[in-house]
C-alpha cells in the first residue's frame, strides 16, 4: 500500500515568522540488524534522507540512520518572507521516493 | 563489640538506602489530565458495581511522561498513521459482492460512532460474544463474498483501530444482560483469578494486586482494554487486545489459547467490562 506521509505546516504566516513543521512519515525503518524466523539477516530497509524545500530552495535536509525508530517523526522550524509551497521528499533504501506538498500564504 | 556496632550502623545505612531506592522504584499511577484536540478524555472513573477496584484508571496514568506526551498530541501519536490505513480499506472494494465497508455502511464517522465503546456484543446467530474483529470478518465473509482475515493481518489491525477510533473519547460500556454475555462474563471472570503457568499467576496477580509496581522495568497498570489496539513503542505497531492477552499468558509460562478462542472471548467480555466508564483511547501508546 503506498503510504501517505503526514504533515503539518500552517496555512498562513505573517512576513518574516519562524513557522513550525511537523512531518510524520509511515515506514517499518527495518535496521538490517535483526534476523528472521530462519536465521537470515533481514535485508535494511529504512527512509535514509529527508529534505524540505521552499519554493525550491532548500530550508531543511537529515540523513538518517537505522536506530531511528518505525515511522519517523521530524519537526523543525523555517522562517518564511513569502507565500508559497513547501516540498517534502523521503528517499527509501530501495530509491523510492515519496513527496507532499503544502501551500503557505504569508500576508 | 565496637566491631558489631559499626557492623549495624553500617547495616542501618543499608536499610536506609534501600528503602530509598524502593520508593523510587514504585510505579504509581500519576495525577495527570489527557486531552487530545480539545477533548477531555476519562482516564479515571469510579468502577461499575461488584468491580474488585475503588477507581478505575486508564494505562495512560501508568506510563512515562513522554508516552504519554505522544498519546497527547494526535499528529504525534504514531497510531493515527493506522487510522489513517483503516480508512483506506474502509473504502476500498474487496471481495466477488464488488462491496468496500463504505458501500453499506457509508461514512463511518456516523455509522461506526460507539461501536467500538460497546463492543463485545452479544451475537444470537454464533451464540458466543462479537468482538470487532470478528464483526469485520462476518461482513467481509457474509456481505463482501470476501475472505476472513487472518489473526493479526495489518490490515485487521488497521481496519479494527479505524473503526474503535469513531468512539474516540466515549465511555466503554458493555452490555451484559444481552444473551448469555452474562454467563460468559463470569467465565471470563473466573479466568481473571485462576492462577496458570509455570509462573502460576492469575491476570489479578498482577494487574488487581500489584498495579501501580514494577515488573521488571515494566509499569503494571490496571490492564484495561480501553485504548486497543494500542500503539506499543516495543513494536512499534498496533497491537491487538487478543495478541496483548497471548503475550500476557505466554509470559506466565502457560499455554497460550488462539486468539478469538472461547477462553479469550470470556476474557475480553470480563477485562472490558473491567474498565467500564473509561474513554476509548484508540490509538493509545504504550510502552
Amino acid at each position: 500500500m503506498a503510504e501517505t506521509p503526514k504533515i503539518r505546516v500552517p496555512k498562513t504566516a505573517k512576513k518574516g515568522e519562524v513557522v513550525e513543521i511537523k512531518t510524520l512519515m509511515p515506514h517499518i525503518m527495518e535496521s538490517g540488524q535483526r534476523k528472521d524466523k530462519d536465521g537470515k539477516p533481514i535485508p535494511r530497509k529504512i527512509i535514509n534522507k529527508f529534505t524540505a524545500e521552499f519554493n525550491g530552495k532548500p530550508v531543511f535536509s537529515t540523513s538518517l540512520e537505522p536506530a531511528v525508530a518505525a515511522n519517523p517523526y521530524l519537526q523543525f522550524f523555517a522562517k518564511v518572507e513569502e507565500s508559497g509551497t513547501f516540498k517534502f521528499t523521503w528517499t527509501d533504501d530501495d530509491g523510492t521516493v515519496t513527496t507532499a506538498e503544502q501551500k503557505i500564504t504569508v500576508s | 563489640m565496637l566491631n558489631n556496632r559499626t557492623m549495624i550502623a553500617a547495616l542501618c545505612a543499608v536499610a536506609v538506602v534501600f528503602g530509598v531506592v524502593l520508593q523510587r522504584a514504585s510505579a504509581d499511577p500519576v495525577k495527570d489530565t489527557l486531552v487530545i484536540d480539545g477533548k477531555k478524555m476519562i482516564t479515571e472513573t469510579k468502577p461499575p458495581e461488584g468491580h474488585p477496584l475503588d477507581v478505575v484508571r486508564s494505562g495512560w496514568l501508568y506510563r512515562e511522561k513522554d508516552t504519554r506526551e505522544l498519546e497527547a498530541d494526535s499528529f504525534e501519536n504514531p497510531g493515527s498513521l493506522y487510522v489513517a490505513r483503516g480508512a483506506k480499506i474502509w473504502n476500498t472494494v474487496e471481495g466477488s459482492a464488488g462491496k468496500s465497508c463504505a458501500s453499506c455502511h457509508n461514512e463511518a464517522a456516523k455509522s461506526m460512532k460507539g461501536v467500538g465503546a460497546s463492543y463485545p456484543k452479544w451475537d444470537a446467530a454464533a451464540k458466543r460474544p462479537i468482538n470487532v474483529e470478528l464483526q469485520i470478518d462476518k461482513c467481509r465473509v457474509e456481505n463482501m463474498g470476501a475472505k476472513a482475515y487472518k489473526f493479526d493481518d495489518p490490515k485487521q489491525r488497521a481496519l479494527t483501530t479505524f473503526i474503535k477510533h469513531q468512539s474516540f473519547g466515549m465511555p466503554v460500556h458493555v452490555d451484559l444482560s444481552k444473551g448469555d454475555l452474562k454467563a460468559w462474563w463470569s467465565k471470563g471472570k473466573d479466568e481473571y483469578y485462576t492462577r496458570f503457568g509455570q509462573l502460576n499467576l492469575a491476570c489479578a496477580s498482577c494487574h488487581e494486586l500489584n498495579n501501580g509496581k514494577h515488573i521488571r522495568a515494566d509499569h503494571l497498570s490496571q490492564g484495561n482494554a480501553n485504548g486497543f489496539p494500542t500503539y506499543r513503542l516495543k513494536q512499534s505497531h498496533m497491537v491487538s487486545l487478543h495478541n496483548r492477552f497471548r503475550g500476557c499468558i505466554r509470559d506466565t509460562r502457560a499455554e497460550t489459547p488462539k486468539a478469538f478462542s472461547d477462553e479469550l472471548m470470556a476474557l475480553e467480555v470480563y477485562v472490558t467490562w473491567r474498565g467500564s466508564g473509561l474513554s476509548v483511547e484508540t490509538p493509545a501508546v504504550r510502552q
